[in-house]
C-alpha cells in the first residue's frame, strides 16, 4: 500500500522566538528552521511501514516556500521514496493546506495519509482533521501506535483521560503524538543519495486551490513575561512563604 | 445569530470545562448578541443533560442521545454538528483532545476556518489565541460566516450553576461505518482533574522512576492537588500519557504548581507558566524553570520532598 506523508517547515523547537517590533508577526529572518518534530514522528511511522513490508511506497509532501524543499530533502533521506512540494510563500491556513493535500490524495490514491498532530509555529491541530473531513475518510488523532490488518487500521489514540483504541477503515487520516515512536536521524549516505531521488513542484493554481484565508493576522504580542521571584534557603522558608506570603496554603 | 457550545463529557459526567466555555460564549454574546445552547452528545446522557440546564446563561439544552454518538467518536459528531450548524453563527467547545478532534472536522465540513485555543475575546469577530507555545499571543480576525473555535478554558472563569434552562431533545441519527471503538484504558484516580485542580505537583526526568512519584504522592495527599509530568518523565514511563503538561499535552493554571526535577523547557513552562504561584525543586541552581518560579529551592529532591511532606 501507498503512504503519504504530510511535512511542515518550521521555526526549530529550541529557538526562543521574538515578535518584530511592527507586531505584524513573530520574526523569521535568520532563524534556524527545521521539519515540525510531529512531523518527523509521521515520516518516521510511514519508513516503518516500508521497512516491514506492509507499505510498498512513501510519498512525502510539503506545502510552504522554496525552501521547504530542504524538509522533503529530509525525508527523503529518512526513507521516503519520492517527494511533491507545493510552493507558495503564502501564509496558509489549515483549511486551505487541507484542500491541496485533497487534491494530492485524489491523485495520489494512498491507502494511509499520515500527518503531525500539530505544527510547533501555529499550534493549530486541525490539518489532518480537516483532511479527514474533507476526504470523507476516518480519522485516528493523536496516534501512540499503529497496526495495519488487512482493510483495517487498528490505532491507540493519547486521549485526556488516558489511551483509546479504534478500528479504522481504510483509507484513513492518522495524526501522530510524541509517543508513537522516536524518530532516527538521517545517515550521511542517505542524505546524499536523497538528492537522487524524485521531487516534484507545484503551485496551488495548478492544483485550483484559492490559498487565501478568512482569518486574518491582525497582530502578534510578547505575552506579560512572569518575572523571577527569589530562590529560599530551605524547606521551612518555602512552606512559611507559602503560607504567609503568597498564602496559598 | 446564536451560539452552540458542544459539552465535555465522561463516565456520565459534565465536565468542568464545559462552564468556562460557557463563560467564553457569553463573552462573545455581549459584542454579537443571540443565546447560547449547549449540546451534549453521546450514549445515555440524560443525567449529564440536567448538570448542563443548571449552568448560567444556558438558554437550552439540546440533547442527541443515541449509541452511534457514544465514546463521541469525530465521524458522527462532526455529522451531528453540520446538522445543527446552520441556526448558529458560533460553534464552541473546549480545547480538550475531544474538542481538537471533533472541531476541524465539523469546520472543513462547513468550509470554514477553525481557531484553536482561543484566549481573548477582543470583539465579536475578533479573537486572542497563544502561537509559538504560548510565547507569542496572535490577535486574529475572521471574516467566517460559522466562527469555529476551541477555547483554551483557563484563560475564563467557569459560569456559576443557578440555571434552569430547557432541554430538548434532537433527534438526528447519523451513520457511522468510518470508526469503531475497541477500547480505552482510563486513569482511575481519587485526585482532582489536571485541568482543573488548584494545585499541582508536577515531577520531572529528576524523578530517576516511576516508584519514586510516590514522594510526591505524599504531598499531593495534603494538599488536595494534582500530580503531573514533563514529556520527559511521560517518555520513560514513569507516569502514564494523561499526566503530561506542556504546549502539546495539558494545559494548566492553578493556585500552586510545584515543579520537582523539571528543568523548565519552553514546551513545558507553555503549559504552566499561567499559574499563580509556582514553586520550582531543582539541584542545579542554573535551571531555566527558576526563571518563572517564584520561589525556587535548590537542592536533592529526594532529601527535600521527604521534609516537605513531613511540614506541610
Ligand atoms: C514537539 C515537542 C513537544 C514537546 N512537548 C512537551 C510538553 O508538552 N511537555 C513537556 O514537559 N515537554 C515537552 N517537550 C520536551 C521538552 O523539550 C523537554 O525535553 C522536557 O520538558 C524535559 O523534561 P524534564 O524537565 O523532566 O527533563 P530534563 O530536561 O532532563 O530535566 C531534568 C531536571 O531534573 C533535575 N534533577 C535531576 N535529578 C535531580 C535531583 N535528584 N534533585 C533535584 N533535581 C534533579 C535536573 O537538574 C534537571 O533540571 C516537547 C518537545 C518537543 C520537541
Amino acid at each position: 500500500m501507498k503512504v503519504l506523508v504530510a511535512v511542515k517547515r518550521v521555526i526549530d523547537y529550541n529557538v526562543k522566538i521574538r515578535v518584530k517590533t511592527d507586531h505584524s508577526d513573530v520574526d523569521l529572518t535568520n532563524v534556524k528552521m527545521a521539519m515540525n518534530p510531529f512531523c518527523e514522528i509521521a515520516v518516521e511511522e510511514a519508513v516503518r511501514l516500508k521497512e516491514q513490508g506492509v507499505a510498498t511506497e512513501v510519498v512525502a509532501v510539503s506545502i510552504g516556500p522554496k525552501a521547504a524543499q530542504e524538509q522533503l530533502r529530509t525525508a527523503l533521506a529518512l526513507g521516503a521514496d519520492r517527494a511533491i512540494h507545493i510552493e507558495t510563500d503564502e501564509r496558509v491556513e489549515s483549511l486551505a493546506v487541507a484542500k491541496l493535500l485533497k487534491n494530492v490524495i485524489d491523485e495520489e490514491q494512498p491507502q494511509l495519509t499520515i500527518l503531525g498532530k500539530q505544527a510547533i509555529d501555529t499550534d493549530n491541530n486541525q490539518t489532518g482533521q480537516m483532511l479527514a473531513a474533507l476526504t470523507g475518510l476516518p480519522q485516528g488523532t493523536f496516534a501512540s501506535k499503529l497496526e495495519v490488518q488487512d482493510d483495517k487500521l487498528q490505532i491507540t489514540r493519547e486521549i485526556d483521560g488516558g489511551l483509546q483504541r479504534l478500528e479504522l477503515s481504510l483509507p484513513a487520516i492518522v495524526t501522530t503524538d510524541l509517543r508513537l515512536n522516536e524518530p532516527r536521524y538521517a545517515k550521511l549516505p542517505d542524505i546524499m543519495k536523497a538528492k537522487k531521488k524524485p521531487l516534484e513542484t507545484k503551485s496551488p493554481a495548478d492544483l485550483g486551490v484559492e490559498v487565501a484565508s478568512k482569518i486574518s493576522l491582525l497582530k502578534v504580542e510578547t505575552p506579560a513575561e512572569r518575572k523571577g521571584g527569589i530562590k529560599v534557603g530551605s524547606v521551612d522558608e518555602l512552606v512559611d512563604k507559602l503560607k504567609n506570603e503568597a498564602k496559598v496554603l | 445569530m446564536s451560539l452552540l457550545v458542544l459539552a465535555d463529557h465522561h463516565d456520565g459526567h459534565l465536565d468542568d470545562a464545559t462552564a468556562s466555555v460557557i463563560a467564553a460564549a457569553r463573552q462573545i454574546a455581549e459584542h454579537a448578541g443571540g443565546d447560547v445552547d449547549v449540546l451534549i452528545a453521546g450514549d445515555d446522557v440524560g443525567s449529564i443533560a440536567e448538570a448542563a440546564a443548571k449552568l448560567d446563561g444556558v438558554t437550552r439544552v439540546r440533547v442527541a442521545d443515541n449509541t452511534v454518538y457514544g465514546h463521541q467518536l469525530a465521524e458522527p459528531l462532526a455529522d451531528l454538528l453540520v446538522s445543527l450548524a446552520d441556526d448558529y453563527a458560533y460553534v464552541l467547545t473546549s480545547a480538550s483532545t475531544q474538542g481538537k478532534n471533533v472541531l476541524p472536522r465539523l469546520a472543513a465540513l462547513k468550509d470554514v476556518s477553525q481557531l484553536s485555543e482561543v484566549m481573548g475575546v477582543d470583539s465579536a469577530d475578533t479573537f486572542k489565541r497563544p502561537i509559538y507555545a504560548g510565547n507569542a499571543i496572535a490577535t486574529v480576525q475572521s471574516s467566517d460566516d460559522l466562527k469555529v473555535m476551541t477555547i483554551r478554558t483557563t484563560a475564563f472563569d467557569a459560569v456559576g450553576q443557578s440555571n434552569d434552562a430547557a432541554i430538548e431533545p434532537v433527534d438526528t441519527v447519523v451513520d457511522n461505518s468510518l470508526s469503531r471503538f475497541v477500547d480505552e484504558e482510563l486513569a482511575k484516580s481519587e485526585r482532582p482533574e489536571l485541568g482543573g485542580a488548584k494545585v499541582v505537583v508536577s515531577g520531572g526526568r529528576g524523578m530517576g522512576n516511576g516508584e519514586n512519584f510516590k514522594l510526591l504522592e505524599g504531598i499531593a495527599d495534603k494538599l488536595g492537588a494534582a500530580i503531573g509530568a514533563s514529556r520527559a518523565a511521560v517518555d520513560a514511563g514513569f507516569v502514564p500519557n494523561d499526566y503530561q503538561v506542556g504546549q502539546t499535552g495539558k494545559i494548566v493554571a492553578p493556585e500552586l504548581y510545584i515543579a520537582v526535577g523539571i528543568s523548565g523547557a519552553i514546551q513545558h513552562l507553555a503549559g504552566m507558566k499561567d499559574s499563580k504561584v509556582i514553586v520550582a525543586i531543582n539541584k542545579d541552581e542554573d535551571a531555566p524553570i527558576f526563571q518563572v518560579a517564584d520561589y525556587g529551592l535548590v537542592g536533592d529532591l529526594f532529601e527535600i520532598l521527604p521534609e516537605l511532606e513531613n511540614k506541610l
